[in-house]
């Protein structure tokens, strides 16, 4: 068993493997949660100290999946980095290339058509009902329950087939380019997406009544994972994790991207700050998503897809950030240009990575059982975090 | 009044189980709700999307033809490194030499999908196909080389 190399110790006595049970008898015991090996991608090694059942501190292990993607994308041009960002958000990878092409469209200074703005509005959309549904089922699964997981993957292959359809793939889209989209939606898209909202309608009242409903999911949410307003700030969390504590953080409001401005929708705020907020946050933006969908697949202006651009395209010399809002917070970009074909340095600011930061100070002084629970509820990426 | 307070949680609690256990009766009885498909027996019906990107083809005419100039567009294109194109200079019947494929070096195991080399092609020499069972016993099987034997470029293709 691996012990960490640096032991809180409240008193000198210690004895081996667990011991006292009683509440600061000064026993401590630390105990490893989650695998880690390279075959096994995407796993969270935690290192938790413990005293009896009492979680004294949760110290994450990070770097086993750093593939260094950032200093991977200094060598490839502003086409081509793009499908990088695929691999590390691969949830919401759809909403990472936008950012990214949000970015060399900045430095670029080319206007989008609308066309593709719709067309990349209604794709992030999609792309966040999958990530929050595949959320939903694992999540369930986290605390035991099988089920939600089969319900939560049945709908997410009908957003699956459509993005097969349109983009020709299931999960590494790199549908997103430099001034557009790569190619025009597949002409059967519009049908397929309606009939995807009306069945998806019907199946978020079956999430309800299977999960959120349930005694015993409230009981294991409610209370646990306390996480303040003032908190999820300092920690710099950002999506449904600071949502959830009323911090208003939603990118698609703050500084509005494509069509952001023009759609209705509202910004979810939950005042819970515990777990069961988190989870209402996700389940309340579900149907948001679909509010925006909905406004926006019966008026996709006719046009291009694709601005026209450059066969080798060059920033000019300078400093480009943009931000876009993933399933799981803000995601952000930042390229500094030298004026060449590719960037000097890239730098992505992952929403991961600092919600899972504010694991320690959510959990500390509960019980090993609600680590899971809350855990579960910041919605964590591992590849992500460590890129 | 905590009497009835217990009570009603207990009833609300046990009402919550009952709504899921419902859910899951209803799939029970159901069915024809179920979505699932055992993968090897419904290879009949396994349609994938024209735009399904499974591996980069060179697609060829009944005489042996194709449309790759030998430009280097897809290798420049790919960010991995998956693509070599070898050419060599072939004497035209007029004694002139024109520039024309060897061959196309194409490693699927390093291709990531991102349809960048199929967009960049000015002359639609090569496209996805929609194939997704990759699996072989030698990694070198991987390494494929596009062009067929003996192929050349297709009348016209500039």
């Amino acid at each position: 068993m691996y012990r960490q190399t640096e032991i809180i110790k409240d008193s000198s006595e210690v004895s081996p493997g667990g011991g006292d049970l009683e509440e600061g008898g000064g026993a401590e015991f630390v105990i490893n949660v989650g695998p880690q090996h390279p075959a096994t991608h995407g796993v969270l090694h935690l290192v938790i100290t413990l005293n009896g059942e009492t979680i004294k501190k949760v110290e994450p292990h990070l770097g086993f999946i750093h593939r260094s993607i950032e200093k991977m994308c200094e060598s490839l041009t502003y086409r081509q980095f793009i499908y990088v960002t695929s691999r590390m958000d691969y949830l919401s990878s759809h909403i990472n290339n936008h950012g990214c092409a949000l970015c060399v469209e900045k430095g670029l200074q080319v206007e989008i058509p609308p066309r593709a703005q719709v067309i990349r509005v209604i794709m992030d959309e999609l792309t966040r009902i999958a990530s929050h549904e595949l959320w939903w089922g694992a999540m369930a699964m986290d605390l035991g329950a099988f089920t939600p997981f089969f319900h939560a993957f049945r709908e997410r292959e009908t957003i699956n087939d459509i993005m097969e359809e349109t983009c020709g793939a299931r999960l590494t889209m790199n549908y997103m380019v430099p001034g557009g989209v790569m190619a025009d939606i597949h002409p059967n898209f519009q049908k397929r997406v309606k009939d995807f909202i009306i069945l998806f309608k019907s199946k978020v009242d079956e999430y309800d009544e299977l999960v959120t409903g349930n005694v015993i999911f409230r009981n294991r949410m409610k209370g646990v994972g306390f996480l303040s307003k003032e908190d999820a700030i300092s920690y710099g969390c950002t999506g449904p994790t600071a949502r959830g504590s009323t911090a208003s953080c939603d990118i698609r409001k703050l500084y509005p991207y494509e069509v952001y401005d023009k759609v209705e929708f509202e910004e979810i705020l939950e005042t819970g700050c515990d777990s069961f907020a988190r989870y209402m946050v996700r389940i309340r933006e579900l149907r948001q998503s679909i509010k925006i969908i909905e406004q926006l697949i019966d008026n996709i202006p006719e046009g291009d897809f694709q601005a026209k651009t450059k066969a080798v395209l060059k920033l000019p010399k300078g400093e480009f950030y943009s931000r876009v809002e993933t399933a799981r917070g803000e995601f952000g970009v930042y390229i500094v240009s030298e004026g060449g074909a590719t960037p000097y340095r890239i730098r992505f600011r992952s929403p991961g990575f600092s919600n899972l930061s504010a694991l320690d100070h959510m959990i500390r002084g509960g019980k090993i059982g609600d680590l899971i629970a809350a855990m579960g509820t910041l919605d964590l990426v591992i590849p992500d975090i460590d890129r | 009044m905590f009497i009835v307070k217990y009570i009603k949680e207990v009833w609300g609690a046990v009402r919550s189980l009952l709504k899921g256990m419902r859910m899951t009766g209803y799939y029970f009885t159901h069915h024809k709700e179920i979505i699932t498909q055992q993968y090897p027996d419904n290879k009949a019906i396994l349609n994938l999307p024209e735009r399904f990107k499974g591996e980069v083809v060179m697609p060829h005419n009944e005489n042996n033809e194709h449309a790759c100039t030998g430009c280097t567009a897809c290798e420049l294109a790919c960010p991995n490194g998956t693509i070599k194109v070898i050419t060599k200079f072939e004497i035209m019947p007029d004694g002139k030499k024109k520039k024309a494929i060897d061959k196309l070096v194409y490693h699927l195991e390093l291709c990531t999908m991102c349809n960048l080399c199929i967009i960049a092609c000015p002359t639609d020499a090569i496209k996805m196909a929609q194939t997704f069972e990759h699996s072989v016993f030698d990694r070198n099987q991987l390494t494929k080389i596009l062009n067929n034997p003996g192929s050349k470029i297709r009348e016209g293709v500039e």
